[in-house]
């Protein structure tokens, strides 16, 4: 009866599992992962999740395959008395240095990449300011003087143009509460704080059209809180900024 | 410091304002029991916006006929049979409030602590009984500040349970009501805290060593320290946002905050991440709060019904010291994307990758307690056993968001839902469950429905995984936390079906609740009475009638051994309680 009942709630979390990933696949036929990755680190990232959702795997079905299978081995039997001991030091020993080691390595490994990530930016090929302020990003390119934060800058709203393979700086800064500018297929977020400026460098690979969304809580719309975000080939880019500087004069 | 105060006889001081540490200890069940229940009602309905984000629903659709019906009750939440995105950010962030404060920190520490401590260590009450009072007679009023925003303009609190500022900062009252209520609680903690320390320190009875003491005293006791040392600092900064928001301070505020196009008048010199310091500073050592107590109970649990000695019992107590103190270094790892300077990110990286160490060697101590047991599969087993295996999830998700350049990508995300919901819910809550099905025939003097039980850890087990484990599959395809509709999103468009399992999950699981309220008072009036020992345990609660009388035991009582001296080889019986010469 008890076993039955185990077993019984073990194939109903696999039934569960599938069902969710058939459900989840109902709808639109795309597959729920990660999306795809499209600036020069993301891929490291990626890596690093991957090492991360192995090494974890392993432990997961180690340790849960060693419980059911005490759980079955060791079930009360009559005539049968359990063990009697008060533990190992070796065994304790060699349980907490294993999961130090792999821990530390992680901890290196991930550094590496945080390191390239969120250290010293490289030399930066175009800079961009971006702002947020409940419910928008604010995004200002440099006008004809090349420089930020002079009269002539180009603002727009929620529109955000980057060129590709191309190093990019993005200064963030809020106006009023905090916001986390959030590109998924960048693989990462940074809170704007308002009174700081974070910095925030990317590199991408790929041409295309992508959303900027907020990642922490603003208020009533920070669900609506979307940006729109293109990265263009560097000409078409530049084509799209002098469009904007010429439309800017004009007004 | 004494303990010898005569028993009262009127009704308000024998149940109502009483000093009895058991009958604070049910006062404080009942009371969270309330709260857990209303804290699940409100996650209902943050999962009935989630599984049919409602401008999206047509008018025949069965889950919009319920939201023009919730427009009955709340219309100002659900006008035209919509729910509003500042109702729905209330609804998450008093979930969490109320979850966090009002049922898992006063299940574990308050009913746990105050039941079983003096019990366990063979003392007649706590060493500061009026204080003890005082504790828990501070919760009910911290309940109603915080309900009382529910009633006041613009509703309770919207800014999450981490209540960041600037969001926080304009808020309406109901935000002024959380900061007064987290006070409240937050000192009730305190008083507790002080009081567990104290007599686990003084009142233990003779021959109880502290490495006599079972684990589950122990937790306690390390949690209480960590109450002491971390709680004030929560108090101090929501004093600090308390001026921010009511004296025109700006702690929190930097200059030329500019808010809905209308500058901020007294904003100046002050600094947003200086709140998440302070608030995490607590916080973190706050999720150990709320695991460590429920880590106890468990290897209380385990040895029980696997009638074995606990496996590394001094690993087990070092381990419980070492995340003690590891989680007062690993704070800003909430922080990495906060806008903190990367560098300080690398070292608390590395002191979180650290502390997992501990709560690995406590899962392997509890595998090697089960091998080679003789395994009885009872209710508080089950929950025991399902504790040991939720919590390993919960932990090796931890390593994901441990590692800062993944937390860049998952931080903020379902991810991060899913992982704290397998510690908060598949840990302290099983451990919780665990508990009160264990030690209710000591409370109650009855026995619990094992067959009730069992089924309702069942459903209980399938439904949690089945709305928690895709959380992190929507944190992996990028869903946002505390996002109202994720449909506008084209990233998280193609989530609307995986979610509406989840809620479905959610509500079978809210209602398998059901048959735990009906097991504990059926039980209570109609269970098979309870012999003194029927786990045929060693620990001393044990060694007095169930329920125990005022004072606990009729004699005082000596300890021979160690708290797990089941199976002894030689020994007819095979359990040996702390209080007989073996």
């Amino acid at each position: 009866m008890r076993q039955r009942i185990s077993r019984v709630a073990a194939l109903g979390v696999l039934g569960l599992l599938g069902a969710a990933d058939a459900w989840a696949l109902g709808g639109s036929g795309a597959r729920i992962w990660l999306p795809e990755t499209v600036t020069t680190t993301g891929p490291d990232i990626d890596r690093m999740f991957y090492v991360i959702l192995w090494i974890t795997g392993a432990a997961f079905i180690l340790v849960q395959g060693t419980l059911l299978w005490f759980l079955v081995r060791y079930r009360h039997r009559p005539g049968q008395p359990a063990g009697y001991t008060h533990g190992n030091h070796i065994v304790e020993i060699v349980w907490t240095v294993i999961p130090a080691l792999i821990l530390i390595y992680l901890a290196i490994s991930s550094q590496e990449v945080w390191a390239r990530v969120r250290g010293t930016p490289p030399p930066a090929a175009f800079e961009v300011e971006v702002t947020g302020e409940q419910f928008a990003w604010n995004v200002r390119y440099a006008g004809v003087d090349g420089r930020l934060n002079t009269a002539d800058d180009i603002v727009t709203i929620n529109q955000m143009h980057l060129p590709v393979h191309e190093t990019v700086l993005i200064h963030l800064k809020s106006k009023d509460v905090l916001h986390s500018f959030f590109v998924p297929q960048f693989r990462m977020k940074l809170d704007a704080v308002p009174g700081l400026t974070g910095r925030l460098w990317v590199e991408a690979t790929k041409t295309g059209n992508f959303e900027i969304a907020c990642a922490e809580l603003c208020g009533l719309g920070h669900y609506r809180m979307r940006g729109f975000l293109v990265i263009d080939t560097p000409d078409a880019f530049q084509t799209w900024l002098q469009q904007a500087l010429a439309e800017q004069l004009g007004t | 410091m004494s303990v010898a105060h005569g028993e009262p006889t009127s009704f308000w001081r024998k149940y109502i304002f009483s000093t009895d540490h058991k009958v604070i200890g049910i006062q404080y069940l009942m009371t969270s029991l309330v709260m857990l229940l209303f804290g699940g009602v409100l996650a209902m309905l943050v999962r009935l916006q989630l599984g049919w984000p409602n401008h999206y629903l047509q008018e025949t659709h069965w889950a919009h006929r319920i939201f023009v019906w919730m427009e009955k009750i709340q219309p100002v939440g659900f006008a035209g049979g919509i729910m509003d995105s500042g109702y729905y950010n209330m609804l998450f962030t008093m979930h969490g409030t109320i979850m966090i404060f009002f049922a898992i920190i006063p299940l574990l520490v308050g009913v746990f602590g105050n039941y079983l401590i003096p019990l366990k260590i063979g003392a007649g009450d706590m060493a500061f009984p009026k204080l003890n009072m005082y504790s828990y007679w501070l919760i009910p009023p911290a309940i109603t500040v915080l309900c009382a925003g529910f009633f006041l303009q613009g509703g309770a609190a919207q800014a999450g349970w981490t209540s960041y500022p600037p969001l926080s900062k304009i808020g309406g009252p109901g935000q002024v009501c959380w900061l007064i209520s987290i006070l409240l609680v937050g000192t009730s903690s305190i008083m507790g805290a002080a009081n567990y320390v104290t007599t686990v320190i003084n009142l233990r009875a003779p021959g109880m060593g502290f490495f006599r003491l079972p684990l589950s005293v122990w937790a306690l006791f390390i949690t209480a320290v960590i109450i002491l040392l971390a709680t004030p600092v929560l108090a101090a900064t929501s004093v600090l946002l308390l001026m921010d928001m009511t004296a025109g301070t700006s702690f929190f505020l930097p200059a030329g905050l500019i808010i809905d196009g209308v500058a901020q008048a007294n904003s100046g010199g002050g600094q947003p991440l200086l709140w998440q310091h302070l608030f995490w500073f607590y916080s973190h050592p706050a999720v150990y709060i709320m695991i460590l107590p429920a880590m106890g109970m468990v290897s209380e649990v385990l040895p029980v019904f696997a009638r074995k000695p606990l496996f590394g019992y001094h690993s087990m107590v070092y381990a419980i010291m070492g995340i003690a103190v590891l989680g007062f270094l690993v704070w800003a790892h909430h922080m990495f994307a906060s806008g903190m300077n990367p560098t300080l990110g690398t070292s608390f990286m590395v002191s979180t990758m650290v502390i997992a160490v501990p709560s690995a060697i406590k899962t392997f101590n509890w595998l090697g307690t089960l091998w080679r047991g003789s395994i009885r599969f009872t209710t508080p087993m089950l929950h025991a056993i399902a504790f040991v295996s939720m919590f390993v999830i919960g932990g090796l998700t931890g390593v994901f968001v441990a590692s800062t350049p993944v937390d860049l990508y998952l931080h903020d995300t379902y991810f991060v839902v899913g992982h704290l919901h397998y510690v908060l819910f598949g840990g302290s809550l099983f451990g919780i469950f665990a508990g009160i099905t264990f030690w209710y025939p000591k409370m109650f003097g009855r026995m619990m429905s094992e067959t009730l039980g069992k089924l309702h850890f069942a459903l209980t087990f399938l439904c949690f995984n089945g709305v928690m484990f895709p959380m992190f599959i929507l944190g992996v395809a990028g869903m946002q936390r505390r996002i109202y509709s994720y449909m506008d999103y084209t990233h998280l468009a193609h989530l609307d079906g995986l979610n509406r399992m989840m809620s479905y999950s959610a509500y079978v699981l809210f209602a398998a609740q059901l048959l735990f309220i009906i097991n504990f008072f059926w039980s209570m009036a109609k269970g098979r009475k309870a012999p003194e020992n029927p786990w045929q345990a060693n620990t001393l609660e044990w060694a007095t009638s169930s329920p125990p009388p005022h004072g606990n035991f009729p004699k005082p009582l000596t300890v021979y051994h160690g708290p797990y001296e089941y199976s002894v080889p030689g020994r007819k019986d095979d359990w040996l309680p702390q209080h007989i010469r073996g």
